[in-house]
């Protein structure tokens, strides 16, 4: 059974859902009926399969798995290779769990152009599950790209006022990062001769002035996807703007292409332009992590507030992966899903409320907990997640990336542990705003509790989210046997440039 | 040799089509007007034909005293301008026939116009060059002024000639001193001249540059693309599909058989003006179109974009470098007919309308043609996977083989800033709300070429690699 290309069927599974979706005829409501349908059962399906990879995933093995290699474009080196190791393979988990959940909470909220929007959604999670198992870069580089086409419709046809100019916003940023990323891609072709990343892995070999370009190249793209300050201006605006599912995906899934991309490809190809430049990652990930925090407490619009918490969270996220030892990169990759399945979950909280209100302004609710105690209490597990209690997901990521940071560097620590107070802060001020107090607002006294739809959707991540805090082993154990040799390759080719550089 | 007559027979798919188009333009002179439909139908069929003839059997070889060459980059060429020339000869009868200016002439000028594509395209001696540039240039003239009560298709026409009689000037000013200072106008004595070093003075070079001003005139590159946007938007639409197209090919051809063949040894000359022409046209194409309210001069803004992406290639000289010349012409033949296509199809009660937020909610009236040109669209902003992008990534990495790494940057720099008017006709179409409907297109040939170039866009998006294989073929005849 080693033969049987579960990758590419994770991959394309979802095309073929869209393909029905697309030839679904007849009248409107029966084809909005059947698109939905179709949607979540080909999502399922995808998630249960992928499910196998995770169960088949030798934990103990470095190297990537479930390989699968064809020749694509032999006329320009460009082959079709997919594999994932234990950095990517929970990524692809992450993203084939978010979007039958996506699916599922756009069930009710979603009735325009029903057939495009599900069509959309299962392009994207293609993109997104193939951009985590290519492993050659051209391929990479089609599907980091690809997804820019399904998230540009989804915010700007189904998005709110001002969706248009968040679409194109978020699609120029990203897309001016990517395209010095593809000369990157072509300066390493150009060198190897080929895109394949297993063998640019090996044998990619580059003096120090030209790892410098290819890194900034590289980080143009990524520190826009994470994003990090300063570029990360286009994500509040593409959170507000954008349906609640498209926010769950683009804050569970996209943002995590840009840490993904660092570790995947800036880190192990050019390893000494990462350490030459990580004090700039910790200058910039540490003011991303303290200013968001602040503009995070002054927000008026729920998800614009926790758009910026994700900047400052990604903050952490970027610290851990630059600290480069072991601790720090396995604290990166756990915050890293830690943030995909809270902060999807507290964007798919302001939905249930905006579903119900059609408002996203803080000012206007209050006192929640005496009409919805389960969302209260939804609301609340999430909430400290993202605070990072210990016992939930939020704190073990948290807590290695800073027992990383500490070993590198006293300082980053110290000024990235103020932004877990700062965080606490405006979360839980959140919290009260929204849920504690009087129900004093005539408009509220009538709002109802979730439906079992709704729960159906918070249950699987907030268990997620708990055996994460409790049990955070079952993630780490797959992901150490990779990070080690991660790690163990860059302080290697640190150490060779060192001797080199001696006279 | 001394006729040069012996192997004429490699001319054998021009000579066709000339025959078949002087024997047209008989029938329809006798006929009049009636004949209309059935001389069209039979040029794009005798085009088609001329393609076949192209490779049945495929021969390589010079004839006519050397004037005339045919190998594969030669062949290729002639088969997309021929394949581009028969679609947009079949495109254009409802436009006519509503205009009110169906006539005879029409196809008979395009297929005249082929000809003299595929002569400039197969020429090897300056006086070739020249002659069909001329030919294809005045048929040109003349279509683009057919609509002629439409006093935009008459300003378009005259503008054109007058810009273009300019640059032929020019060439053939050029081509006399190349003349003058190498002692011939054969492209081998040529060749022979500079290599042996004789040639290689400041005259030549001067020479060159003039030659290299008119083609660049022809192919619409900065500096000499001023007429390009009125020509695009003055002439009637389906001419301005061929322009689009056929011209632009043949003219990049003989662009690359000029400086790829004869001129190669003054490469280091030549590389310094089409890198400069290629950065400008990339750059200009972006920005001008930004604002454009009209889709068939935004399309114009466009093509000079592509045009600079096209020339990059060239600039870098290499194999892969024409190899990408070839892959990038063959998918913007086929994306730019959908487009012209799609354009054609746009009606509100019966008159073409061609403004941008004509399109507005195109998505919910007409979801297919909306998605073939949101296709078409993603794919000439060069967003992968479709195929758009594996043109320009062939010309990214061979701009980057060459070491021509500052036009690189600006190049897909550049390419972000045009994505965002190509991105601005896909948010009019699937954003907007949608103003007063269009026509519901009724079943025709524009349907089947949009609905066709959309799924060739698809194949290729997924499946480059057999393309790569003819460009690959195709560059292997300028370096055997």
């Amino acid at each position: 059974m080693t033969s049987w290309p579960i990758l590419s069927l994770v991959t394309f599974l979802p095309l073929v859902g869209a393909l029905f979706c697309l030839i679904v005829n007849g009248p409107k409501e029966a084809v909005e009926r059947n698109c939905r349908s179709v949607a979540l059962v080909t999502s399922i399906v995808t998630f249960l399969i992928s499910l196998l990879l995770w169960a088949r995933f030798d934990a103990t093995k470095a190297g990537f798995q479930f390989e699968e290699k064809m020749d694509w474009v032999p006329a320009l080196g460009i082959g079709y290779h997919m594999g994932i190791d234990g950095i990517s393979l929970f990524f692809v988990l992450l993203s084939t769990l978010l979007t039958p959940i996506c699916i599922l909470a756009s069930w009710e909220s979603v009735h325009v152009r029903v057939k495009e929007y599900m069509v959309a959604f299962l392009v994207l999670e293609t993109f997104m599950v193939g951009m985590f198992c290519a492993l050659d870069l051209a391929l990479f580089y089609v599907f980091f790209e690809g997804v820019l086409i399904p998230m540009f419709l989804i915010i700007g046809v189904w998005g709110g006022p001002r969706r248009v100019y968040a679409a194109f916003k978020f699609f120029l940023y990203t897309l001016l990062g990517s395209v010095l990323m593809l000369l990157a891609i072509i300066a390493i072709y150009w060198q190897l001769g080929t895109s394949d990343l297993v063998v640019a892995m090996e044998r990619l070999q580059l003096p120090f002035q030209w790892q410098c370009y290819l890194w900034l190249a590289f980080f143009a793209s990524f520190a826009v996807k994470v994003p990090m300050w300063p570029v990360h201006t286009w994500l509040p605006d593409a959170h507000v703007e954008a349906p609640t599912a498209g926010s769950v995906i683009l804050a569970g899934v996209l943002l995590k292409m840009g840490g993904y991309g660092f570790l995947r490809l800036s880190i192990p190809l050019l390893p000494e332009a990462s350490q030459y430049f990580a004090p700039l990652i910790f200058g910039l990930s540490i003011v991303a992590v303290i200013y968001t925090s602040l503009v995070a407490l002054v927000q008026e619009d729920m998800k614009k507030l926790i758009a910026y918490s994700s900047v400052a969270h990604m903050g952490f996220v970027t610290i851990g992966a630059f600290v480069l030892n072991i601790q720090g990169v396995q604290g990166s990759l756990f915050q890293m899903l830690s943030h995909g399945i809270v902060s999807a979950a507290l964007f798919l909280c302001v939905g249930v409320v905006y579903d119900r209100m059609h408002t996203r302004e803080i000012a206007a609710y209050g006192g929640l907990v005496h009409r919805m105690p389960r969302y209260a209490f939804t609301f609340m597990i999430f909430t400290l997640a993202s605070v990072g209690l210990p016992g939930l997901s939020g704190f073990v990521g948290e807590f290695l990336v800073l027992v990383g940071a500490f070993k590198a560097n006293t300082w980053v620590a110290t000024l990235a542990a103020t932004g877990l107070i700062l965080g606490a802060a405006y979360a839980l001020w959140l919290y009260r705003k929204i849920i504690f107090g009087e129900l004093t607002k005539d408009s509220l006294k009538g709002i109802l509790d979730m439906n079992r739809r709704e729960i159906a959707v918070f249950l699987p991540l907030l268990l997620l989210s708990l055996w994460m805090g409790v049990y955070p082993a079952s993630f780490l154990d797959p992901m150490a046997a990779s990070v080690d040799k991660l790690v163990g390759d860059y302080q290697a080719a640190i150490k060779l440039a060192r001797t080199a550089a001696l006279p | 040799m001394v006729v040069g007559l012996e192997s004429w027979t490699l001319a054998r798919p021009e000579l066709f089509l000339a025959a078949v188009t002087a024997l047209l333009l008989i029938y329809g002179v006798v006929r009049g007007e009636a004949s209309t439909a059935f001389v069209s139908v039979s040029t794009s069929l005798a085009l088609l034909v001329t393609a076949v003839l192209l490779f049945m059997p495929y021969r390589e070889g010079t004839a006519f005293a050397s004037l005339f060459i045919v190998d594969r980059l030669t062949t290729t060429m002639k088969a997309l301008v021929l394949v581009g020339a028969a679609i947009t000869v079949l495109m254009s009868r409802t436009y006519f026939e509503d205009v009110k200016a169906w006539r005879f002439e029409y196809p008979l000028l395009v297929a005249l116009a082929t000809l003299g594509m595929m002569l400039m395209i197969s020429a090897n001696d300056l006086m070739a060059l020249y002659v069909g540039l001329e030919l294809q240039s005045l048929a040109l003239y003349v279509v683009a002024a057919f609509q002629r009560d439409s006093v935009r298709s008459t300003e378009a026409g005259v503008k054109y000639f007058v810009l273009g009689s300019v640059a032929s000037g020019m060439l053939l000013f050029g081509a006399s001193l190349i003349y003058g200072f190498c002692g011939g106008t054969a492209f081998v004595e040529i060749s022979k001249a500079l290599i042996d070093g004789k040639g290689a003075e400041v005259g030549t070079v001067i020479g060159l540059v003039f030659v290299v001003a008119g083609l660049a005139f022809k192919v619409s590159a900065v500096p000499f693309h001023m007429w390009t946007p009125d020509v695009y938007e003055g002439a009637p639409t389906p001419v301005t599909a061929l322009f689009a197209v056929a011209p632009k090919i043949a003219a990049m051809s003989l662009l690359v058989s000029v400086l790829m063949g004869p001129f190669k040894p003054l490469f280091a000359q030549w590389q310094q003006i089409i890198v400069v022409a290629s950065v400008l046209s990339m750059a200009l194409g972006a920005f001008a179109a930004l604002r454009q309210q009209n889709i068939k001069r935004l399309m114009a803004y466009s093509s000079i974009g592509n045009v600079g992406y096209i020339l990059l290639g060239l600039a870098s000289g290499s194999e892969k470098g024409i190899q990408a010349v070839v892959f990038y012409l063959a998918i913007y033949l086929v994306m730019t007919l959908g487009v012209f296509a799609t354009i054609l199809l746009m009606k509100r009660r019966g008159v073409m309308v061609e403004g941008v937020n004509d399109l507005a909610g195109l998505a919910r009236s007409q979801p297919m043609m909306a998605f073939a040109l949101l296709l078409f669209m993603f794919s000439l902003a060069g967003i992968p996977p479709l195929a758009g992008f594996w043109g320009k990534l062939y010309i990214f990495i061979a701009a980057v083989e060459a070491k021509l790494y500052w036009p690189a940057v600006l190049g897909v720099l550049a390419s972000v800033v045009a994505s965002y008017y190509y991105l601005r006709i896909v948010k009019v179409m699937y954003f907007d709300e949608p103003g007063e409907a269009l026509d519901q297109p009724v079943f025709g040939v524009n349907r089947v070429v949009a609905f066709a170039a959309a799924v060739i866009v698809a194949v290729f998006s997924l499946a480059p690699q057999p393309l790569s294989l003819v460009a690959a073929a195709a560059a292997k005849g300028l370096f055997p």
